[in-house]
């Protein structure tokens, strides 16, 4: 049997596979989740079996404005792939850029929190389980965010370089799921943390 | 052989040592990397086997002193995360490397460089672990190996209960090497649906891609639990953080639900390519197509659902309430239903054929007896009641033996051998393989058949000696004295590897005359797979080739 | 006394000392399959017919698989032709679903009955209540009706089957997870900090039952062993009558009393009615009503003593009692103070 043979005859049915990075993406996603699915369920578990220091309605206000900021975020990023799918590389760049800066700013403004509530209300990691688990599911939010937002710049950094096209418009999408995929957890992470356990 | 074939190293003169060093280490090619895989877990096979043979001198009479309880200890942890993480892991992913893309027609795995950041991934968490041994204090008699148990229960591994830094040798190097795991596992579910050749829609797969398939799935939902319990265990140890400090109102058993929602889904990671194993090679041997192919891959694919959702069978004497003990007990038993699908399976596809007993089917054959057993002292395990008596004790340590051992590491030298000459080009010997099955089923059955009995009588897990009296004396002896079979057999094992791929007989391509894809290329593969990528109408497409008057596609 | 010389009389001490001379049921003290108590008897008719199911099942397969790789042995030329390719039926692989969803109804619901009956039983009133909390490496037992504190012996009262007398167990942790297993009396319940269990026993006969600690706890996880004696109903409130009672105080003070309470014994240790009333280790206060020390490691013997207050190493390494840099002669004489604490 020689590597060469061809099993059967040729047939002209069509033959169509997914693209591997959507499946990638996807697969990648469903891991992220169920490590999320486990900070969320030990934040929801130990709501309110802290034993002593600062309790979440004390001392957490609702972060509205960075949610915005965050949730539109996903809105430009929709946009810019569009674009690129279209071949307006300008637009693409413009409100891939947006959506650098209103990551940056819910970074900003999360880092911004977190120093008000450690040399303000004294809560840290080590203070009780409303510490750990809070900084721990918020932390671990920020922290994909933070991966998300290196890897858009290095796009925006070839965008300038003039590297990027119409063809890596696929590319540019599957970056994006990921960023929806940090979008939502923010949705879950926000009803959890901020509704739910005040 | 062809120019372009990828002959290993040491019969490829032609380019220097460090060249061919280079290209190894640099390689993205998927048989490369999963006979890198499957390399380094033979390595860690001899590690661990050397822990457990440590134990078993221990524990071969009552109040011995052989080793310290210390010493003790740490090897029974050694043991079980080497097996586990660092032999059994890479033969799953080692093999499904290098058979997924040649079974399914293409060129190779969907992501080639996160194919090779996740060996390299898993073999850093391997070295990392190890060196646990000599780093930390290890090196002024204390030993650094981590001595808290392969699943590590919390508050044990608090910094108050484990001062030092061996349950961060532990913790680190899991996490790590589970990155790889994940990586390979997005790698194997992304080739397998976006790389198939034409003509093979999902349901004319190999059923050993589906089980990959499958496993896959189960590691990508499952290893991430693990990873989060880890990153909580080190926010604890080195922020001072609670998630599981009881002291401060944390909870011990949420621990324990985080590591078993990874830990049972985990074993099916393990069987599953077992049983992958065994649907390619027992219909091969016997000369008939398997059994009901369709229900295969449905049993298998609910046993993946399934897996998820019993996990606290591994928790009925923590004191949940009767309404949850029941809840599992009724899963754990409902998982029982498609696992004996398959028993049954393949006993129908033996049924009728022409059975020709080369070592590879002597190994499947053990397995079908041997997967029997441990299935049906599991059903026992099971019944949560049966289970406050038996878990934690040598009954649940010969169950879960009889499982790795006797059935996952069974296929696995089956598979093996069945693929030695896809992958080397040459035979294996055939007498040294009948040696090797036989010294180790006599030994098998030596050490895990009794090791039920003293868990019968009383004997729980984990302890580094026992008192006289208890009725336990004999029985360890039996135990111990089957772990130099096992020894002996493994030895000869590694023997004929290396003899065989010196001086095997050349095997040609299809040296078993089976049905799958990798039989129609050169042994070993050219890089490139394929000079043409095959299109195919059946799930045999061998057999349409060498049967042109009676097709599996006419009956399909 | 030389210290060799110390070593060697430990050794001696802790070889005669732990071989029981008990009867032996069933091969082994520790069978789960000779119960003597309610909770370990359901177990025990459970795993009878589950072994029962199993055993059915793996008798049927079992010959199956002999029988087929037996008689389709391949027999004749080597490249002769193909067997008859068979891909499926699906009236087996209905019938070989359905046989085993009924057994494992049947199986499912043997199990959830049992369940039930042991950890839903009602706790009757005058039950005997025990406070067992697990320490890294030794059992502490309170009767908290009763008041009485004790350590790695427990003593509760037989049971009559007629009339109930149940000992109900609450397991605590104070340091890691431990397991509470006596085979014949009950299965196993694991003791985890911040996580209350609680478990009965009945047990029918009297007598001394053995067990250990069941779930890793650290290095000297496998000497946690336990003592559970079943004394007749007189017996039992003998017993507790005596542990009532506050420590024997002798007319002068030893020399050995005098270095157990200006060392640091007495953080550790309680002597009920002294200055003694350390938690971290077992109470001392009747420690001669007991027939070993470290938790079953060693027989109560005063060599064996002597050798535990010098190191507690020799005899249980790894435990959590520091050699507290006495000298042979005053470990003597703190084990000769201890030898009157009956």
């Amino acid at each position: 049997m020689s590597a060469a043979s061809v099993i059967g005859p040729e047939s002209n049915i069509r033959w169509n596979s997914p693209a591997r990075g959507p499946v990638g993406m996807y697969c990648l996603i469903a891991a992220e989740t169920a490590i999320f699915v486990i900070f969320v369920v030990a934040y929801v578990f130990y709501i309110g079996k802290s034993l002593s220091g600062p309790q979440p309605h004390d001392v957490l206000k609702v972060p509205v404005f960075l949610t915005v900021c965050l949730l539109s975020s996903s809105l430009t990023i929709h946009l810019a792939v569009r674009f690129l799918r279209e071949g307006r590389v300008g637009s693409f760049a413009l409100w891939w850029l947006l959506t650098i800066i209103l990551g940056a700013i819910f970074l900003g403004g999360t880092f911004l929190e977190w120093r008000h509530l450690i040399y303000d209300e004294g809560l840290t990691i080590q203070t009780n389980l409303f510490g750990t688990t809070y900084y721990s599911l918020v932390g671990l939010h920020a922290f994909h965010v933070t991966v998300g937002l290196l890897a858009l710049l290095t796009v925006m950094i070839f965008t300038f370089r003039g590297d990027v096209r119409m063809q890596h418009a696929g590319r540019a999408e599957v970056l994006s799921m990921y960023w929806h995929f940090v979008d939502v957890v923010w949705v879950v992470v926000f009803t959890v943390v901020y509704i739910v356990g005040r | 052989m062809p120019a372009e074939s990828i002959a290993l190293p040491l019969t490829d003169t032609a380019r220097p040592f460090t060249s061919r060093l280079h290209q190894w280490v640099t390689t993205v090619d998927h048989k490369r990397l999963g006979l890198l895989y499957i390399g380094f877990a033979l390595l860690f096979l001899v590690l661990g086997g050397v822990e457990a043979t440590i134990m078993r001198i221990q524990l071969i009479r009552p109040l011995n002193n052989f080793v310290s309880p210390q010493v003790f200890n740490r090897m029974f942890t050694m043991h079980g995360t080497t097996m586990i993480f660092f032999v059994a892991m890479p033969l799953v992913f080692g093999f499904a490397n290098y058979l997924v893309p040649l079974m399914i027609g293409a060129r190779d795995m969907a992501f080639p460089r996160l194919n090779a950041f996740s060996f390299w991934m898993t073999a850093f968490g391997g070295l990392l672990l190890y060196f646990s041994f000599v780093g930390g204090d290890g090196l002024y008699g204390g030993g650094g190996a981590p001595d808290v148990g392969w699943f590590a229960y919390a508050p044990l591994t608090a910094q108050t209960f484990s001062p030092g830094h061996s349950t961060d040798f532990w913790t680190l190097s899991l996490l790590v090497s589970g990155i790889g795991s994940i990586g390979t596992a997005i790698n194997i579910i992304t080739t397998i649906f976006c790389m198939r050749c034409k003509g093979m829609v999902l349901g004319k797969m190999p059923l050993l891609a589906w089980l990959n398939l499958t496993m896959a799935g189960l590691v990508v939902l499952a290893v991430s639990p693990l990873t989060a319990a880890q990153l909580m265990l080190l926010v604890d140890r080195y922020m001072g953080g609670h998630f599981f400090d009881t002291q401060a109102g944390g909870s011990a058993v949420m621990w324990m639900h985080f590591f078993w929602v990874f830990g049972h889904p985990e074993v099916y990671v393990l069987v599953i390519p077992a049983f992958a194993f065994a649907s390619e090679i027992i219909p091969v041997f016997s000369r008939k197509a398997i059994f009901g192919y369709p229900i295969m891959v449905a049993a298998t694919v609910c046993i993946g659902f399934i897996s998820m959702s019993v996990w606290a069978h591994h928790m009925f004497t923590v004191g949940m309430s009767s309404n949850a003990n029941t809840f599992f007990v009724l899963s754990t038993m409902a998982i029982a239903v498609p696992t004996g699908i398959k028993i049954f399976n393949w006993l129908a596809t033996i049924w009728g054929g022409q059975i020709t007993f080369k070592t590879p089917m002597l190994f499947c054959i053990g397995f079908l007896f041997q997967f029997l057993i441990a299935g049906l002292t599991g059903i026992m395990l099971g019944a949560a009641p049966f289970d406050w008596q038996l878990t934690a004790s040598y009954f649940v340590v010969a169950h879960f033996h009889y499982v790795i051992v006797g059935a996952i590491l069974f296929t696995a030298f089956a598979a093996f051998y069945y693929w030695f000459p896809k992958m080397s080009g040459r035979m294996y010997n055939e007498t040294l393989g009948k040696w090797h099955f036989w010294l180790f089923i006599i030994g098998f059955h030596l050490t895990f058949d009794f090791m039920h009995v003293p868990g019968l009588l009383g004997m729980p897990r984990r302890i580094y000696t026992y008192e006289p009296g208890r009725g336990w004396d004999i029985w360890n002896v039996i135990v111990t004295i089957g772990t130099f079979f096992q020894a002996a057999a493994v030895l000869i094992f590694l023997g004929n590897l290396i003899w065989s791929y010196f001086r095997g007989k050349v095997a040609g391509s299809d040296p078993w005359d089976a049905w799958t894809l990798e039989w129609s290329t050169t042994s070993p593969p050219p890089e490139y797979n394929f000079a043409t990528i095959p299109e195919v109408k059946s799930r045999r497409p061998l057999w349409d080739l060498k049967h042109p008057e009676d097709p599996d596609w006419q009956y399909e | 006394m030389q210290h060799s010389t110390l070593r060697f009389v430990a050794t001696i001490c802790t070889l005669e000392g732990i071989t029981w001379a008990d009867t032996v049921p069933f091969l082994s003290p520790t069978t789960i399959f000779a119960p003597t108590s309610t909770p370990a008897q359901s177990i025990f008719d459970l795993s009878l017919f589950v072994m029962e199911v199993t055993g059915a099942i793996f008798a049927v397969v079992f010959s199956l698989l002999v029988y087929s790789v037996v008689k389709f042995r391949k027999k004749g030329a080597a490249d002769g032709p193909e067997p008859a390719q068979v891909y499926g039926s699906s009236q087996l692989e209905l019938a070989w679903t359905v046989i085993p969803v009924l057994i494992v109804v049947v199986l499912f619901l043997a199990s959830a009955r049992v369940i039930a009956s042991i950890q839903n039983a009602v706790r009757p009133a005058d039950a005997i209540e025990v406070t067992v909390v697990g320490h890294q490496f030794w059992w502490e037992y309170r009767y908290p009706k009763l008041g009485v504190v004790t350590a790695n012996e427990l003593h509760i009262p037989v049971s009559d089957p007629a009339h109930p007398t149940p000992t109900f167990l609450t397991l605590l942790s104070a340091d890691t997870d431990h397991s509470f297993w006596v085979p014949r009396l009950a299965g196993k319940t694991d003791l985890i900090p911040n996580h209350p269990n609680s478990m009965w026993v009945d047990p029918h006969e009297t007598g001394l039952y053995l067990g250990q600690c069941a779930q890793y706890c650290g290095t000297q996880h496998a000497l946690m062993l336990l003592r559970v004696y079943v004394d007749s109903r007189e017996d039992f409130d003998r017993w507790i009558q005596q542990q009532s009672k506050p420590a024997h105080a002798s007319t002068t003070v030893s020399e050995g009393q005098k270095i157990f309470e200006q060392t640091a014994c007495i953080n550790c240790h309680a002597v009920a009615g002294t200055v003694a009333n350390g938690r971290f280790g077992p109470d001392l206060t009747h420690l001669m009503s007991r027939q070993t020390i470290a938790s079953g490691a060693s027989k109560n013997t005063i060599g064996n003593l002597i050798a535990w207050i010098y190191n507690p190493d020799v005899l249980k390494p790894g435990s959590k009692m520091p050699a507290m840099g006495l000298s042979v002669q005053q470990s003597a004489e703190v084990a000769a103070y201890l030898a009157t604490l009956r």
